[in-house]
């Protein structure tokens, strides 16, 4: 049953698994990814009997438990809050807990990890690198009055309510995977990429943060060389609008503070931070 | 001899990385110990990412007469006065201060129109209580806790490693061994002192919120180590799970839909709730929420899918897009159902386990020297039903303490601990086995066992007992444990799901047996435990609370231990209010 599509073979055939509870009697093909970099890599085929409502990491699942059982996936909630199911679902960088079989075109779906990262195996890469980068960037900082306040602090919800959603972000790094920046010029260590500028204005757009990142993100961050082609909010499936509301406002802040003549000439004889 | 394997040490390991262990691991560090932490999955991707609702605490910003006290005497009441009243009363104080540290921390909260901390309602908590961003204050609140305790000097993270045997040097712990999901090394971590902070276990089931993460390691490996697992038979359902679509059937429906209006109804469209409660009504407990919608679908008023209709049309698209955002996203994504406009199907699932290892109110400890356990997989605080609202609390105010008393204790004992080759060694082939071909057999598959295991939990340990079928639930993990050491796997050890499946069996065959044994002991009906053959509350046993421990001869024991009296000066809170 199981074919194996270039560039090389591997070895196995699914037995007659059971029917799964409410089946509907057909069957879906995925083209699965399968392999490590020291191993033969290629798609796999796989025959998945068809539930309602099925998503395909169900469908991974599925062929865990009754083909493949070293078959790896990363996932946890299955409820599209912790972002740990990324891949590359007929090429398009997604949730698997969240994409609908039932709404994707025929033909075979393939599976495919995330590009961008180094792969460990089958449909797990190494994300590592995006928790490096978090580490680099200066945490939330009160100002001295606001620290030492004994009192519990007002904060006004028009003050914050545009810093919700940059604080949905699940970390799903799927506008990591999709930033052409990272995923065809390799720029992880110039780059910070669409995740982190998230960060970096849910920090700096929090009304008692007084950290000023704006040199961070240009120098260390490599802001400038985002050109806002906006595949990450594309893909974002918090609906986050990565370009409009985070990176183009702080190219805006940054261009202000290197580039605006009187600010130039503010911060040569006044001194001052902001 | 061992195969070579990979050490780590430090002052403190902290076991879990949600919001328990990072709390732990950053009272630690301040305390000036040199702190790992070791997480199943990448950091922030833990179970308290899905507390949706809140955090209950009594700040008073909304409804001015609440204070700890009476979150205090709701949570007690809650808990049907089998909790450890010196945790509550811990609990109830120090949250207040947890959740202002929170914000100094950075964390966002949804804020009153004079710019404090925002409240809401929420099940049998007497006042408005619960502070909340949205529906995803366990998002905010690791996302806080991950960022501080990372750019805490001496705190070092280890992601997708698997912990499986707590190491002891006499009767104290000397750290724990696993290995590292990426490529299958073994690893030691050598510790003065260790904080269990590894949440709880609902993969037992088949109808669960749980992600694979909850598996019940860390309170099956302090078990193994001679630590005692209290109030075992008291595992959460959740009243509302989606039921519909299969694959969706269990994903938590956050109770804060019931917290702004959502109204429960069954086929017949009545608003069954009116009766099993007047008083409360939808906002009851979840023990008791949980059990109406069984029973009204056993009574063949089920909806569609054979669950309850929850319904929160009646406040408006904008309302809930505003205050119920993932819930939105979540129907229409997984059941192509839109919550403005029609109503959700729901049943109870598995979400929460109140019972866990056996601590000391104060400090987090547990019976054995050096082993601290703090959050889910911890016992005491919730008796015999937590109250919604009350676990992001609990890994705070826990967490912090489990901390502190760990670093003291690693701080008094100096020397780091030894090793025993031969402890290692002898997990080491425990672990590698599914591996084994050598007697030429097929093995059983891991995943199989899984299912069977969540077959006979759910139909016979689950939200209805009885002896019968209790028994005959503890006669299905006894076959499965002998079932469990035949498992094998294909594949080798690079990320091999079904290798780690192997030991997650063997810890969730420990836990449920630890279960089904304590809810047979418990021959009442009280929270969570409802025994059919049981219907009342028996005063006797509201008088202890169940242990599970295992016996010299390697056998797990149940023995009963007398719940503390309340103080005076605390139980005239609960004629107060």
């Amino acid at each position: 049953m199981a074919t194996v599509s270039e560039p090389a073979p591997i070895v196995t055939g699914p037995e007659q698994a059971p029917a799964p509870e409410h089946a509907t009697g057909e069957s879906v093909d995925f083209h699965v990814f399968r392999g490590t970099p020291d191993t033969p890599q290629g798609d796999k085929e796989y025959k998945v009997p068809m539930v309602p409502g099925m998503v395909v990491l169900d469908a991974m699942h599925y062929i865990q438990k009754h083909v493949d059982t070293d078959l790896a996936v990363r996932w946890n909630c299955k409820a599209a809050k912790c972002g740990s199911c990324s891949a590359e679902v007929n090429g398009r960088p997604v949730l698997m807990c969240k994409t609908r079989v039932d709404e994707m075109p025929d033909g075979p779906i393939t599976v495919r990890p995330m590009k961008a990262f180094p792969l460990v195996k089958d449909l797990v890469v190494d994300v590592s690198g995006n928790f490096k980068v978090n580490e680099k960037i200066t945490p939330f900082t009160p100002s001295e009055a606001d620290a030492s306040d004994p009192q519990p602090w007002r904060i006004k919800e028009p003050d914050i309510e545009r810093l919700y959603e940059f604080r949905k972000c699940i970390e799903c790094f799927l506008c990591q995977d999709v930033c052409h920046v990272l995923r065809t010029h390799d720029l992880q260590e110039r780059f910070y990429g669409p995740r982190f500028f998230v960060r970096v204005a849910g920090l700096e757009m929090h009304p008692k943060d007084a950290a000023d990142r704006r040199d961070l993100v240009r120098e260390d961050g490599g802001l400038g060389l985002c050109n806002i082609t906006k595949c990450c909010t594309e893909v974002c499936p918090e609906h986050i609008h990565i370009t409009d509301n985070a990176i183009i406002p702080m190219k805006e802040r940054v261009v202000d503070r290197h580039w605006d003549p009187i600010a130039w000439v503010g911060r040569i004889f006044g001194g001052g931070k902001k | 001899m061992a195969e070579s394997f990979i050490t780590h040490d430090c002052d403190v390991l902290v076991v879990g990385a949600g919001g328990a262990g990072l709390r732990a691991a950053v009272a630690a560090s301040e305390a000036g110990c040199s702190v790992q932490v070791v997480t199943k999955s990448l950091l922030g991707k833990a179970h308290t990412v899905m507390a949706e609702g809140g955090i209950a605490a009594g700040l008073g910003n909304v409804d001015e007469k609440d204070g700890w006290t009476v979150h205090f005497a709701d949570t007690m009441r809650g808990g049907q006065m089998i909790n450890n009243w010196r945790m509550v009363e811990i609990d109830a104080h120090e949250v207040i201060d947890r959740v202002y540290e929170l914000e100094r921390w950075g964390g966002l909260f949804d804020r009153t129109p004079d710019g404090r901390i925002m409240q809401r309602a929420f099940g049998a908590h007497t006042y408005r209580r619960l502070c909340h961003v949205g529906d995803r204050t366990g998002l905010e609140l690791i996302r806080t806790c991950q960022d501080r305790a990372v750019h805490t000097p001496g705190v070092e993270v280890h992601m997708e490693y698997t912990l499986t045997k707590l190491l002891k040097d006499g009767d104290r712990v000397s750290g724990a061994m696993g290995y590292r999901r990426s490529d299958g090394r073994f690893v030691v971590f050598r510790a003065k002192a260790v904080v269990m902070a590894s949440g709880g276990w609902g993969r037992m089931y088949k109808t669960t919120s749980n992600s694979w993460e909850g598996t019940g390691d860390g309170a099956a490996m302090a078990y193994e180590a001679g630590a005692e697992l209290l109030d075992m038979e008291f595992v959460q359902f959740h009243p509302t799970g989606m039921i519909w679509p299969p694959g969706a059937r269990g994903i938590l429906v956050t109770e804060a839909v019931r917290g702004e209006g959502g109204l429960l109804f069954n086929s017949e469209g009545t608003r069954f709730m009116l009766e099993y409660d007047p008083k409360k009504k939808e906002l009851s407990s979840r023990d008791v929420v949980a059990r109406s919608i069984f029973k009204e679908v056993q009574a063949g008023r089920g909806s569609v899918h054979g669950g309850a209709y929850l319904d929160i049309r009646h406040r408006g698209a904008d309302y809930i897009k505003k205050k119920l955002p993932s819930m939105f996203e979540q129907f229409h994504a997984l059941a192509s159902v839109d919550i403005t406009k029609e109503p959700m199907e729901v049943y109870p699932t598995i979400h929460y386990t109140m019972g866990g290892i056996r601590v000391e109110a104060e400090t987090a400890a547990t019976t054995v020297p050096g082993l601290y356990a703090a959050g889910e997989c911890a016992g005491g605080l919730h008796g015999a039903n937590r109250l919604g609202g009350n676990s992001l609390g609990d890994i705070l105010v826990f967490g912090r303490r489990a901390g502190e008393a760990a670093a003291d204790f690693a701080k008094a004992r100096g020397i780091a601990p030894s090793l025993r080759d031969a402890e290692i060694e002898a997990e080491q082939l425990v672990l590698a086995k599914p591996f084994d071909s050598t007697d030429g057999a097929k093995g059983e598959n891991p995943y199989l066992i899984h299912e069977a295991l969540q077959d006979a939990m759910q139909d016979d340990a689950g939200i209805a007992r009885t002896e019968e079928s209790l028994t005959r639930a503890l006669h299905a993990i006894q076959a499965l444990q002998k079932r469990v050491k035949n498992v094998r796997v294909a594949g080798g050890r690079t990320y091999n799901p079904g290798w780690h499946t192997c030991r997650d069996d063997v810890f969730m065959l420990t836990i449920s047996e630890s279960i089904v044994r304590s809810a047979i002991e418990r021959k009442e009906s009280r929270g969570s435990q409802w025994r059919l053959d049981y219907l009342d509350k028996d005063p006797e046993q509201g008088r202890v609370n169940y242990v599970t421990y295992k016996a010299d001869d390697g056998s797990m024991k149940v023995k009963s231990i007398p719940v503390e009296p309340l103080p005076v000066e605390l139980s005239k809170f609960l004629e107060d209010s």
